[in-house]
């Protein structure tokens, strides 16, 4: 999906400078955890967030991240702006939730990074858990 | 061989194994792989005007043009109904297909392949989105322009191998490394990643492979962060580069961790909440670091320091197991 089909189903717009609008981007992420974002991408990912700080192009840049939607409206502060344009990371922001962006793109047919399994470690075992009824 | 077995993977793993040549069919766009500059005539042109412009160019068909306008296509099938009917003093205009199939130019050559298979055409106008004619496209430009774009990025690859495996064996000696080393100040997070961002720059420059400095990266960049956040004094960050490894170390005097098995715990995190509203300290740091390298040795004491190392195989050059310690 071009960067200029993103922006419009997001109704968003560009905040950083010298943004080709043809590149393109296979997958997308939503995330404020940068760990995430760096753990469960790929190369060419979307990311979408409502961080603004500059690590966020910082993990960006490690990851391969190739564009960055601020959602909720944000704008990112100067130096998040100067890295980005440096590093040459689109930024893109909309008015819209992190939610519905990431909602709005995956309807638009923009596929998520993938599907992860439960982490055993964190999950309770389903067949030894009490059943609803008795608490 | 290898191919079949490539593709029993994939089928066993419930999709169809995706070609080099079937991706390129929807990264290129018709515009690049068209005949620009077609040969064109109007509608006044006479049949037997048209057997000529077909003999002499090679071609066997050509877009009809009026005033510049797209208005049809006429084709040899079209000039061979004229002769046997010996009709051919009529006008191109006449006897062209008015109803003309075209694609866009900046869509991808897939579009054309559609095309082509739909309505049995052997050629398609191309047009930009304001409809103005730019080029004409068989399924001879398409095979010919998969074909050139496979030799491109075959070169690129090998430009890519040789530089990537020759780096070490210009330079001859009995153990050849090469071994970057970045400060890390504590609690300096504006600057936090500028150490990762260089690393990552000088594997790219030393030819690595994509996908392995992107694995170096992510993990350079956590250990990085634990670095900032959590050491007294900050720390070492260490890449050493040999020909079939990649080690990243990171290194600092204190304060240490108190419980090594805690601390690569999922989720575990010490960070205080400065960090966290950054979109750090979720205690995901040590276990992204583990689940890029090959192999991960963490080792700490309280007072004294921490020591973590990161080993990352070259492609193919992978010896033992992968083992987390």
């Amino acid at each position: 999906m071009t960067l200029e089909e993103v922006l419009r189903i997001i109704e968003g717009r560009v905040v950083s400078r010298n943004v080709d609008l043809a590149s393109t981007v296979a997958m997308a992420c939503g995330a404020d955890l940068m760990s995430d974002v760096l753990a469960f991408t790929h190369a060419g990912t979307l990311l979408l967030t409502g961080l603004t700080n500059p690590q966020v192009i910082r993990t960006a840049e490690m990851a391969g991240i190739k564009a960055i939607v601020f959602v909720r409206g944000k704008h990112p502060p100067r130096e998040t702006l100067t890295l980005a344009e440096e590093k040459g990371i689109p930024l893109l922001a909309t008015r819209y939730t992190l939610y519905e962006a990431c909602g709005r793109l995956y309807s638009a047919g923009l596929p998520s990074c993938g599907v992860f399994n439960l982490l055993q470690d964190d999950w309770p075992d389903m067949g030894a858990a009490p059943s609803p009824g008795n608490s | 061989m290898a191919d079949s077995a490539k593709e029993e993977q994939a089928v066993s793993a419930g999709r169809p194994p995706v070609t080099k040549s079937q991706e390129l069919v929807y990264e290129l766009k018709i515009g690049e792989i068209m005949t620009r500059d077609p040969v064109v005539v109007g509608p006044e042109c006479l049949m037997s005007e048209l057997k000529e412009i077909l003999r002499i160019r090679r071609i066997s068909g050509v877009p009809v043009l009026d005033k510049g306008a797209l208005v049809g296509i006429i084709s040899i099938e079209d000039l061979i109904v004229a002769l046997a009917q010996g009709d051919t003093s009529a006008r191109v205009g006449e006897k062209m297909t008015r109803q003309v199939q075209t694609v866009f130019a900046d869509e991808s050559v897939i579009q054309a392949v559609t095309k082509f298979a739909r309505y049995g055409y052997g050629r398609l106008p191309v047009v930009d989105r304001s409809g103005r004619l730019v080029g004409i496209v068989t399924q001879g430009d398409i095979v010919r322009g998969l074909l050139r774009q496979l030799d491109v990025q075959w070169q690129e690859e090998e430009i890519h191998r040789y530089r990537a495996s020759h780096i070490f064996e210009d330079i001859e000696s009995d153990q050849t490394g090469l071994v970057l080393r970045y400060k890390v100040a504590a609690r300096d997070f504006v600057r936090g990643g500028e150490a990762s961002s260089k690393l990552k720059k000088a594997l790219e420059r030393l030819g690595g492979e994509p996908q392995l400095v992107r694995r170096v990266a992510v993990a350079a960049y956590e250990a990085e962060t634990n670095l900032i956040i959590h050491t007294d004094a900050g720390g070492d960050l260490i890449a050493e580069v040999q020909p079939d490894r990649i080690r990243v170390v990171a290194l600092d005097t204190g304060p240490g961790i108190p419980d090594v098995e805690m601390a690569l715990r999922p989720g575990f995190s010490t960070a205080p909440d400065w960090i966290r509203e950054l979109g750090f300290g979720a205690g995901m740091g040590l276990n992204n670091i583990k689940t890029c390298a090959d192999e991960m040795r963490l080792e700490s004491r309280v007072g004294v320091g921490t020591r973590l190392e990161a080993v990352f195989y070259l492609p193919g050059k992978r010896e033992g197991k992968k083992e987390a310690v």
